[in-house]
């Protein structure tokens, strides 16, 4: 049997013992939130040998916005049928951060097991629209600045501090969409040349169509558990031996655009520098913030990013960070990683992110 | 193995109709300053945030915790949002004190709100939904049928709503941050207020509020430093729990729901309460409608199925002469910033057994339940909170 790993902020030990994802589509018009997440609660279930009534604690991640009405979370909890009633849980956030909820609620002891999901409707609503509606409402909102052109303003800061130019961002592009030819759930699935992504025209400059994220409906599910119970479950668990989270300010004057202060603080608590990294997931919807992300993760050239292909081949909001730590623990529980990296981030242009480091035995 | 986990700081807003001199940060800030003067802390001795608001749909802001970072001395912490209807003022403290329990971190600041003149909740909550059949009812719409069940199933009078709506309203003469002031609350003006939803009047009904609560949870550790350097004694978490179960069904009972029942037994259980009504000495309750009371007397246990109106009738939940004084602070009738209704009923909990309610004190409170419920009552969160540190 394998043994359980050393976590570095004295955790409890609590690991990924189940992954599921829905395919990633443009428009799913056959099934609502609920018809979404039902075949993959009942395929993570299958893949941790578990029923729901094993289950300790339940949270989720969502929001209202992309249905335009409140309570998206509400309907959604009938896609578990929570009868008996349980304990759960939702956030108004990336489920990584239902996830990180139902890290906190295993560490007390009582509870060994959790199911953690995140569902995104993108295609009901116009997301520029909508995502303006997620700035400071005094100052920022009116003026309407929609989520592209604040992504090139961030652009252009990479490029301005030399961090990267339009040419790397075409090349994470294509490396993204090439990878996702590996991976049947992503949405971007084909192989580019740089050439011929910066032969697009401007979206918003330094921005073209590529360094953008497809805009996806699709849900993703993971199954938490704590010490014994997750070696009982899973031959590999993906032990999560770090994780944070931190918050920036909202006030973009007052944040260096090319610069995630706030994934370096969590990367650091979480211990990213402790080990060699297999490879990293990183939520990094827009091209330009890979750079940004990779930089303050301190990762070195020689790791992989995004093997699943990652955002910019697949983008179901509310899900995708928490898809993140999905792919990242997958490779460790087929056997193939040892110790990956996941991220996920929350907020305008990256201002909020969550860092985790999952380790195999 | 949990740690222990104190609530070391209270602050609220006055709650309001409309507060037009503040930006909801302002809002937020006006509390959370309170609960930090109260704890003895700073904004630096803060390890972590997290906020809790009904739908944001209720301001119009999306997320609307990512611009309040920095009012809310989060940026370079962790911040969480939580969002489980309106049982979330509950919730999102149960969220911040389970960082405490789990050992995550020694102070944790808790803030919920809602700014209700900037929106209006009726709309909001009435929006049709895709693939939903639209209800249009708002909360009491949706929860007149549920009373009227009520009402048949216990053959309770009708007048006992009223009475709730009166006795919530005398209470909040006493508490100076309720939003509702009606010194000339009688039995008749209810029954003459406008019948909004049959058998609910205006007036047992819950206000719309602006306003915010906050809360510093803190360890053990914590708790000594504060009670030292400001003398006041911590009120100490003995028992959390929450539950949901699915909005409809066949054979749902919504007007005793099971998932309130078993949220009860698991707190009371945790606690070490096997008789609410004699172990509790007060009860901060979520009760928007009047007839809630008799209903989650039930719910929680201080009276038998079909008995709850009887207590109410009686006398028995009142402050002045009740053996288990219910809302002392006026509870969700008289004031009811929805997002933060749920905090509300915890912090007043909290209050009551650190001696510090004011004027709407229980005399020498020991124990307290603090309840919040949310969407069509298939959402809870509950906490017991005593004046002795638990085993």
């Amino acid at each position: 049997m394998s043994k359980i790993p050393q976590t570095r902020q004295g955790h409890r030990p609590v690991a990924i013992v189940g992954f599921s994802q829905s395919a990633s589509v443009r428009a799913d018009r056959e099934s609502n939130e609920v018809e979404m997440l039902l075949p993959i609660i009942h395929d993570v279930f299958q893949k941790a040998h578990l029923t729901k009534d094993q289950i300790g604690f339940i949270c989720s991640g969502s929001t209202d916005y992309l249905i335009g009405g409140p309570f998206s979370f509400v309907t959604a909890l009938d896609a578990i049928g929570v009868w008996p009633p349980k304990t759960e849980s939702h956030v108004e956030m990336d489920a990584a951060w239902a996830l990180y909820e139902a890290f906190v609620r295993l560490q007390e002891g009582d509870l060994d097991t959790a199911l953690v999901y995140g569902f995104g409707k993108s295609s009901l609503g116009n997301l520029s629209e909508i995502y303006n509606l997620q700035l400071d409402p005094y100052t920022m909102a009116p003026l309407h600045p929609d989520l592209v052109s604040l992504a090139a303003l961030q652009a252009r800061a990479v490029i301005d501090q030399g961090f990267g130019t339009e040419e790397d961002f075409a090349r994470i592009a294509a490396r993204s969409r090439k990878s996702a030819l590996d991976n049947p759930f992503s949405q971007v699935r084909r192989d580019d040349s740089i050439e011929s992504l910066l032969n697009e025209p401007y979206l918003v400059s330094p921005l073209r169509r590529h360094c953008l994220p497809p805009i996806s409906d699709g849900a993703s599910a993971i199954i938490l558990a704590a010490g014994d119970k997750a070696l009982e479950l899973a031959e590999h668990p993906a032990w999560i031996t770090g994780i944070d989270h931190r918050i920036e300010t909202h006030a973009f004057g007052a944040r260096n655009l090319a610069v995630s202060t706030s994934t370096a603080k969590a990367a650091s608590v979480a211990g990213v520098a402790d080990g060699h990294v297999d490879f990293a997931e990183l939520h990094t919807p827009f091209a330009p913030q890979e750079i940004i992300v990779k930089r303050a993760l301190g990762l070195g050239d020689e790791v992989s990013i995004n093997p699943s292909g990652g955002p910019l081949a697949a983008n179901p909001l509310m899900a995708g960070g928490l898809i993140r730590l999905g792919e990242a623990a997958q490779a460790i529980l087929d056997g193939n990683a040892t110790r990956t990296v996941a991220h996920a981030t929350g907020g305008p242009l990256l201002q909020q992110n969550l860092v985790a480091v999952l380790e195999g035995a | 193995m949990a740690n222990r986990v104190a609530v070391i700081g209270i602050g609220q807003t006055h709650h309001k109709s409309k507060r037009d001199d503040v930006s909801i940060a302002g809002l937020l800030r006006e509390a959370a300053q309170r609960a930090l003067d109260d704890s003895g802390c700073t904004w630096a001795d803060i390890d972590a945030v997290v906020v809790g608001k009904a739908p944001d749909m209720f301001e119009g802001i999306m997320m609307p915790e990512h611009f309040l970072a920095a009012a809310l001395g989060a940026v370079g912490k962790p911040m969480m949002r939580v969002h489980t209807a309106g049982s979330v003022g509950g919730s999102t403290a149960l969220v911040a004190a389970h960082l405490v329990a789990g050992g995550i971190h020694q102070r944790v600041l808790t803030v919920a709100f809602e700014k209700q003149s900037d929106s209006d909740a009726m709309w909001a909550l009435s929006v049709p939904q895709p693939f939903s059949a639209p209800l249009l009812a708002g909360a009491g719409g949706y929860f007149a049928p549920i009373i009227r069940a009520y009402m048949r199933r216990s053959g309770a009078p009708s007048d006992v709503g009223m009475r709730v709506a009166v006795k919530d309203r005398l209470q909040a003469l006493k508490n100076p941050y309720a939003h509702l002031h009606m010194p000339d609350i009688s039995m008749k003006m209810v029954e003459e207020s406008v019948l909004l939803w049959d058998p609910l009047h205006y007036l047992e009904s819950c206000p719309s509020s602006d306003g915010a609560a906050a809360m510093v949870l803190g360890s053990e550790d914590a708790a000594k430093i504060a009670e030292a350097s400001t003398g006041r004694r911590p009120a100490w978490v003995h028992g959390m729990a929450m539950r949901s179960e699915p909005t409809m069904f066949a054979g749902r009972n919504q007007v005793n729901p099971q998932a309130g029942r078993d949220c009860a037994a698991d707190v009371y259980a945790q606690a070490g309460i096997t008789n609410p009504r004699a172990e509790l000495d007060c009860a901060e309750v979520y009760v928007p409608f009047s007839w809630y009371e008799p209903m989650w007397l039930e719910n929680l246990g201080f009276a038998a199925e079909g008995e709850g109106w009887k207590l109410t009738e009686s006398g028995a939940t009142a402050l002045d002469g009740g053996d288990i004084p219910w809302n002392c602070s006026g509870g969700v009738l008289s004031s009811n910033p929805i997002g933060a209704s749920g905090m509300l009923r915890f912090l007043e909990a909290a209050l009551q057994v650190r001696g510090l309610a004011g004027d709407h004190q229980v005399e020498d409170a020991r124990k307290a339940l603090g309840h919040a419920y949310g969407g069509g009552a298939q959402f809870f969160a509950m906490w017991v909170v005593g004046a002795d540190r638990p085993e």
